[in-house]
């Protein structure tokens, strides 16, 4: 096994120290809270000469996934880093970049969205650009975001795959909180990533290359969506493949899903990103008292791995379906929705309740677990509906 | 500078057949530039959403004989400055030779330019990036139906500028933006107009040779938006040098020169007003002399202020 530094760090360094090691052509970044520390320790590490990276710093995020659109083209390695306003602004950028296929590497500290304004972590930021085209990460730790981080560089540049990479992680939860951590050699990852080889770059090819062209006749456009679909749809061997290639280097396990106990649980939480730790706490306790529960939570959210989230449940009696966002006039959350969609062709109905719960980084607490495994209990026993709950909130519902 | 022949000589980097309105001046604008990057430089062009870019790459059909790149309406100069940095980046990784020349412009019209596109710019013109910006100004948003922008002049018609009983067409100046981008205090700055081709190649020439951003806003007027036959774009684009209406500078490392328009040749503004079906409405049904007053008004302030922008800081 190559040798790992051992260290104290939180996501942020993590993310920082990832990108140093795959070194990308160009970064275009724009400050913005919980992320900002990403970009400055990556410009420390430009401005020391640690790396070759054209360091661009933009005047806004819609403008740093322009830039990293235009140098992406170019056949160049690129990322960037963004939370929340950031995202939102990049919006329109987000389905361009995925449209043209440009393997950029994202990291998001997932943070509340405006208004009110609010700094802390939860997933609105993420769950509005779910639908652009890009492969989305969830990490629960900062190791975790750090692993994320790499294997991201891998797959989006995978010829078979040339699709921008969101990495996320919970903003403060995991992009600030100190963990002990593991960091690879640089040598060992260097040779993991490789470099970025560009089918058609737009410099320093043979001849000239058109990019971003107007599709408005003949069908082109349809065509081309249905091929971006396509593409994001059958990513996920890779992913697998490559996860599998970097765990064997790191000794850490990679899963699309991270299905704890739950082969023969009959309470199950499914979840996204830093909370799960405390959905595991409440499970082991759980399991020691003789019940019987687990936690499915999605280390990849898009594409969304629904056969393995079917899987993962296929024996619960009662699930519990935990989003750290709202979709507002929706039946349920997005995660809700997903989860849903993906059991419907199950055989056999089992009873779901969704909770929305930490909504601007409000805590989530052991006993706000303890509460949701003792609702599946009596939401098994046919004692409570199905609907949309709000978990913490003083509101009555 | 070259002479006609050699000009003629650059193989041309927009080609013919692609699907601009005859009397365009875009694509005469275009052309033009791209002389002055000259005669084998690798250039890669960016374009801002608008008339142009959806004319000239119309998939899967290209006009481009460079690589190009569009991506939104309002980015074009971050996006250039994307593909700026990488080429760096390359370099610096032994990926792309040291040696290699690359020129970076970017097309915008006004409203890609003054308007939605201002941050982009103005960030990229901040950071230094070496690239040539271009404004092809013809006053209004022409692609999506001639509404007005930040550079439709003052009582001209527009879609989103109507004239009626109440209101006589735009009732704001346009913005001065040459001036606004020289305030970066970029290498070069310069005005340019499609009618003097000389001028505006040796301009060009000039934005492509300096390090670091040059920017060019160059008259290319719309016979769709402006309202005049497709045969008279160079001669409206002459006409509004010798009325003073857009005058000819530049800002070449801080020191502002003008072609100035000699006193015996300068016309009214009127006769460029009355060339143009968007300001028929000063004129019939019955004529507005106030109005017309007040442009030549405001005109001849600009130009003064030009000149004496160039005599202070000239030579």
């Amino acid at each position: 096994m190559a040798e790992q530094k051992v260290l104290a760090a939180n996501g942020n360094t993590m993310v920082a120290e990832a990108y140093r090691q795959a070194e990308p052509d160009v970064v275009a970044a724009y400050p913005i809270t919980p992320q900002t520390a990403i970009v400055e320790q990556f410009d420390k590490y430009v401005a020391e000469g640690l790396v070759h990276t054209e360091f661009v710093p933009v005047e806004s995020e819609h403008s740093s996934m322009s830039a990293c659109i235009g140098a992406s083209t170019t056949g160049a390695r690129v990322a960037t880093a963004t939370a929340s306003q950031g995202l939102a602004l990049m919006y329109e950028e987000l389905h361009i970049a995925a449209g043209m296929r440009c393997p950029i590497v994202m990291a998001n500290a997932n943070r509340a969205i405006s208004a009110p304004i609010n700094i802390h972590g939860d997933h609105s930021d993420v769950m509005g650009a779910r639908d652009a085209g890009w492969i989305i990460f969830f990490a629960e730790t900062a190791q975790e975001a750090y692993d994320n981080t790499l294997v991201s560089f891998r797959v989006a540049e995978d010829k078979d795959v040339q699709l921008p990479v969101m990495t996320t992680m919970d903003g403060f939860i995991t992009s600030h909180a100190m963990e002990r951590c593991e960091l690879m050699d640089d040598a060992t990852v260097a040779d993991f990533l490789g470099t970025r080889t560009a089918r058609e770059p737009m410099v320093g090819g043979d001849h000239p290359v058109s990019q971003g062209m107007f599709a408005s006749v003949g069908g082109a456009y349809f065509n081309l969506k249905q091929g971006e679909s396509l593409a994001i749809d059958s990513v996920k061997p890779t992913i697998q493949r490559i996860g599998e290639e970097w765990a064997k280097i790191c000794g850490r396990p990679f899963s699309l899903v991270d299905a704890f106990e739950c082969e023969d649980a009959d309470y199950i939480i499914v979840i996204l990103g830093s909370s799960a730790g405390n959905a595991r706490a409440v499970a082991r306790e759980l399991r020691e008292q003789g019940v019987k529960a687990g936690v499915l939570r999605l280390k990849l959210y898009r594409p969304f791995p629904a056969a393995e989230v079917r899987e993962g449940l296929k024996n619960a009696k009662a699930i519990a379906i935990m989003d750290r966002s709202d979709s507002f006039g929706a039946q349920y959350a997005p995660l809700g929705e997903d989860v849903r969609c993906a059991l419907y062709p199950m055989d056999g109905h089992i009873p779901t309740r969704d909770y929305i719960y930490g909504l601007g980084g409000a805590d989530v607490t052991l006993d706000l677990m303890r509460q949701v495994y003792s609702e599946l209990q009596e939401l098994a026993a046919g004692k409570l509906d199905q609907g949309k709950h709000y978990l913490g909130t003083n509101k009555a519902q | 500078m070259a002479n006609i022949k050699e000009y003629s000589e650059i193989p041309e980097r927009l080609c013919g057949g692609h699907r601009l309105c005859g009397g365009c001046g875009a694509s005469v604008a275009v052309r033009q530039v791209m002389m002055g990057a000259g005669k084998d430089t690798e250039v890669v062009a960016g374009c801002a959403t608008g008339c142009l870019e959806v004319s000239t790459t119309a998939l899967p059909y290209s006009s481009w004989n460079c690589s190009f790149i569009h991506n939104a309406f309002e980015n074009v100069a971050a996006t250039i400055s994307g593909v700026e940095s990488a080429v760096k980046g390359l370099k610096r990784a032994g990926k792309l030779a040291r040696d290699k020349q690359v020129k970076f412009v970017a097309f915008a019209g006004d409203g890609g330019t003054y308007d939605i596109g201002f941050q982009s710019l103005s960030g990229a013109l901040e950071r230094g990036h070496d690239f040539v910006f271009v404004c092809y100004d013809n006053g209004a948003y022409m692609n999506t139906g001639i509404q007005r922008s930040g550079a439709t002049p003052h009582y001209a018609w527009a879609t989103t500028s109507e004239t009626g009983k109440a209101i006589p067409g735009k009732l704001q100046q346009r913005k001065d933006l040459t001036s606004i981008v020289a305030a970066h205090r970029i290498p070069y700055a310069a005005q340019a107009s499609i009618g003097d081709w000389k001028d505006l190649v040796s301009k060009a020439e000039k934005a492509f040779a300096v390090e670091g951003p040059a920017f060019l806003n160059v008259l290319a007027p719309c016979p769709r938006g402006w309202r005049y036959d497709g045969s008279q774009t160079i001669a409206i684009s002459k006409l509004a040098f010798q009325t003073k209406f857009w005058p000819l500078f530049e800002i070449d490392h801080g020191k502002w020169s003008m072609k100035e328009v000699r006193e015996a040749k300068v016309q009214p503004v009127e006769e460029f007003l009355e060339a143009q079906g968007r300001y028929k409405h000063l004129f019939k049904p019955t004529k507005r002399q106030d109005l017309i007053d007040q442009i030549q008004q405001e005109v001849d302030a600009y130009y003064d202020y030009i000149k004496k922008m160039c005599d202070t800081f000239g030579e």
